[in-house]
């Protein structure tokens, strides 16, 4: 290939609008995908602080309980559909995959749009019930029956933005599976992919296989809502725990939707920071398949107080804890990739640093309610709040942030104040654990959840993680404002590689051009972690 | 953690304490040697790193021992919960009731109760029944808790282990007032419990009707004093002329007895404009015409 490396970047090709709104480059498809998954994200927050000023007292501090109750509901189903699980696969699964792959893009580049279209009107259905009928959903984000079918809610519309937000990850997962089969570039077996592609190849099957089931169950409520369709209600006939049971079987796998590609980041930016290869790489890639696979089989964790047989319980349990080995493998692997590198600590490292502390409490706690007799205290308390909080923000959150501030500088070819993405980091982490470790010990003390108000005693941890709220907040909107500025006020350029990465996407140019390479990218000889014979990048 | 007041507490006390030990012990654990790691091999430190594939042996051994401390933890969890589901021959049973937003109790005597009383000591089984949604029948100091399905028996026991009052606490998201749905266990010796059993279940000169607007929990959605809580309140409502939704179609109505008895049998089949359809379930099953009747002549005296 020529050597010209003033190749025009995607963003200079064509302008305008349209030319994103319509694009199918994938690399233009993440940023829309960024953009509004950030909008949706802190309309979520909003929602999420003004939950936390309700429970700063006792009593009624702010709104009503029935406005409460709205509000966690389309807390959840903004942070759930709209949020995690599109989160990294959407923006950087997309933008990276097809980049780290060494080719040129997905390989259905207009179902990519559609999906990001189909996302887009998912969501402002969901958002409608703000403004349409007769409010927002106060059902929880579980829908759970017969109370969605009684309550005068508008229930309808938003299980049925959740059935449309269905195919748009359908489709998601469809194109990333049919890339990695199809077209990683001449070299690149499956062993020598990198872990993130390993990491959304294991997620994008559980999106395939799992959410038509979530679909299916949606439309089950709606038909019982509109038609009287007995199927859920006892008082015309059906059967709530079936709900459950329908429920959860895509909704525990969807958690590794939202786990899988975390780990995949994680095991991207390590390597970079540590300077060597990852400790375990086959030990890595095959857990995440191990997970999504015994993932499937344990959903009735969620139902241990429904009234099941001891048998489900036994075995829900039992397979409950089996999950956790190869979630534990990965940790162990993640932290010896640390042993001998040469350690370059950077915001990327510390949000995986944070990540892995985190993460492993989320894990923790999941004992905690893997196990039956200590679920059956916990089972519906603020513990649960706490725990799928350190699983879903303080795991896959802080590695949405940190993949975010890792591959900004390849995403729009400029590096961000460092400093102040270090102090943003530790504000937001403290905050983090202010606001979500107090909820572990009021669930332990017997809080429930989903409570709009609470007897005295559990006063002092509700005031706690409220003001850790506001702690958080003020480090999220440091972090968002550092790297809105490096944009804006255009930091300092940066080449081809600043951070000293290894796999293809920090061989081509910072940002990269429409068709990613502007030469043909090597690959490095024994395994995409090989820095001993790293291929030399010129700019 | 509140007082462990059953015998199953101690078991889910026990089994807590192993999970969260070896968990805080690996936690901190990990995290000083991640920490350790990052400093020791700071670039600083450790200018060149050494690549280090893997190791066997140790992908062994971190498999063995995670699957050996998983089964430890699952086996504690196991042991702590069997006793839940077998209550012992001859424990004293309570049907528990709940509905938006209320528990009550039916002691075998036929007397209907807001809180329980439990007698020290001996094993009770509480029958859980569900009148409309789900509910949890959720008690913090036993350590216990277990759903209240509708059109499903459900039911849990124990025995109490310490003399006191305990609260009772739903613990499954029910609807609006969902955080006020409390009740509470009030534990007492054996021959202070025979005494209450004893005690003639309470005949004040109330009337009727309001007895039986207590025991259905009609109150804590139908206020006395004209509020607005979640249904209309019963407050001059006898005679007044108001407009209804019926199948989607507003008229007009003059509430008589004839309304008052479809109300309660077919909630939703007339709503009244600006409250919403679907929260109130059906009492035909649940209350007899003459009971109906007697509510109608308590609502009467509202004025
Ligand atoms: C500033 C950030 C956040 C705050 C202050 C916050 C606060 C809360 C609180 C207080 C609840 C409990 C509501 C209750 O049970 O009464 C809750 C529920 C929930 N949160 Fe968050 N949260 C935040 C961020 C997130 C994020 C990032 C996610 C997902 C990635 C998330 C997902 C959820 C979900 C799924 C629920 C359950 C809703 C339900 O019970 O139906 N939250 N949040
Ligand atoms: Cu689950
Ligand atoms: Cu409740």
């Amino acid at each position: 290939m020529t050597a010209v490396s003033t190749q025009l970047s995607f963003f200079d090709t064509r302008k305008g609008l349209f030319s994103w709104i319509f694009s199918v480059d994938h690399k233009r498809i993440a940023l829309l995908y960024l953009y509004s998954l950030i909008t949706f994200f802190l309309v979520g927050v909003t929602l999420g602080l003004l939950m936390r000023y309700e429970l700063l007292n006792p009593g009624k501090d702010l709104v009503e309980a029935k406005t409460y109750n709205q509000i966690f509901t389309l807390h959840g189903v903004i942070m759930i559909f709209l949020f995690i699980i599109p989160s990294i696969p959407a923006v950087f699964g997309n933008f990276f995959l097809p980049i780290m792959l060494g080719t040129d893009d997905v390989s259905f580049p207009k179902l990519n749009l559609l999906s990001w279209w189909v996302y887009i009107v998912g969501a402002l259905m969901a958002l409608s019930t703000l403004v349409f009928g007769d409010g927002p959903a106060d059902t929880g984000w579980t829908f759970y029956a017969p109370y969605s079918v009684k309550t005068g809610t508008n229930v309808t519309m938003s299980v049925l933005a959740a059935f449309v937000l269905g195919f748009s990850s359908i489709l998601t997962g469809l194109n990333f599976i049919v890339t990695i089969h199809r077209l990683r570039t001449p070299g690149m077996t499956f062993l020598k992919m990198p872990l993130f592609a390993w990491a959304l190849y294991a997620t994008s099957w559980i999106q395939l296989l799992a959410t038509p089931i979530i679909g299916i169950t949606l439309l089950m409520i709606t038909a019982e809502r509109v038609l009287g369709v007995g199927l859920f209600d006892p008082s015309i006939g059906g059967d709530p725990i079936l709900y459950q049971h329908l429920f959860w079987i895509y909704s525990h796998p969807a958690v590794y939707i939202m786990a899988l590609p975390a780990f995949g980041v994680i095991s991207e930016m390590l390597p970079t920071f540590s300077q060597r290869t990852i400790f375990g790489y086959k030990a890595i890639a095959f857990s995440s398949l191990a997970i999504a696979f015994v993932g499937y089989f344990i959903w009735g964790h969620h139902m241990f107080t429904s009234g099941m047989s001891g048998t489900a319980r036994f075995i829900f349990s039992m397979l409950t804890f089996l999950v956790a080995i190869p979630t534990a493998i990965k940790v162990f692997n993640w932290v010896a990739t640390l042993y001998k590198g040469s350690i370059n600590v950077q915001p990327p490292l510390l949000y995986t640093l944070a990540f892995i502390f985190q993460f492993m409490i989320g894990g923790f706690t999941g004992l905690v309610l893997g196990a039956l007799a200590t679920d059956i205290h916990l089972h519906d308390t603020y513990f649960v709040v706490g725990h799928f909080h350190y699983v879903m923000f303080g795991g896959t959150g802080f590695a949405f942030f940190g993949a975010l501030h890792y591959w900004y500088p390849k995403i729009w070819g400029r590096m961000y104040n460092i400093t102040m993405a270090n102090i943003a980091f530790v504000i937001f982490f403290i905050g983090f654990n202010m606001l979500y470790f107090p909820m572990l010990i009021v669930g332990l003390m017997g809080m429930p959840r989903r409570y709009y108000d609470y007897l005295p005693e559990f006063h002092l941890p509700n005031m706690i993680s409220t003001y850790g709220s506001w702690v958080l907040a003020t480090g999220l909107i440091l972090m968002l404002a550092n790297l809105a500025a490096g944009f804006f006020k255009k930091g300092p350029k940066v080449g081809r590689n600043p951070w000293n990465g290894i796999t293809l996407e920090w061989q081509t140019l910072s940002p990269p051009p429409v068709q990613n390479f502007d030469r043909m990218p090597e690959i490095p000889l024994n395994g995409p972690y090989d820095f001993e014979n790293k291929p030399a990048i010129k700019e | 953690m509140r007082a462990s007041a059953s015998t199953f507490a101690q078991g889910v006390d026990f089994s807590l304490y192993v999970i969260v030990g070896i968990s805080v012990f690996f936690l901190i654990g990990i995290t000083i040697v991640m920490l350790y790691f990052v400093f020791r091999y700071n670039k600083k430190r450790n200018p060149v790193a050494t690549n280090i594939e893997g190791s066997h042996k140790l992908e062994v051994i971190w498999t063995a021992i995670p699957t050996l401390l998983v089964m430890v933890m699952f086996y504690f969890g196991w042991m702590g919960y069997k006793p839940l589901r077998k209550a012992p021959d001859g424990a004293l049973e309570v049907k528990a009731y709940g509905q938006m937003w209320k528990f009550s109790f039916e002691y075998p005597d036929g007397r209907i109760t807001d809180s329980l009383v439990v007698p020290l000591g001996k094993p009770v089984k509480v029958n859980l029944v569900s009148r409309d949604v789900l509910h949890s029948f959720f008690i913090p100091a036993f350590r216990m808790k277990e759903d209240m399905v509708p059109g499903k028996d459900n039911f849990l026991w124990f025995e109490a282990t310490e003399k006191g009052r305990f609260d009772i606490l739903c613990a499954e998201y029910c609807g609006q007032l969902h955080s006020y749905m409390l009740s509470s266990v009030t534990v007492v010796e054996d021959a202070q419990y025979e005494q209450w059993l004893a005690s003639t279940a309470g005949t004040s000169n109330e009337h009727p009707g309001l007895a039986l607007l207590k025991q259905n929990a009609c109150l804590t959605c139908h206020s006395q004093d004209g509020s607005k809580i979640i249904g209309p309140s019963f407050k001059g409502v006898f005679g007044k002329t108001e407009i209804v939704v019926t199948d989607g179609v507003e008229r007009e109505i003059v509430i008589d007895e004839a309304y008052i008895s479809r109300s309660i049998k077919q909630p939703n089949a007339d709503v009244v404009k600006g409250y919403m359809k679907g929260l109130m379930v059906s009492y035909e099953a649940v209350l007899t015409d003459e009971q109906i009747a007697s509510i109608t002549d308590y609502i009467k005296t509202l004025q």
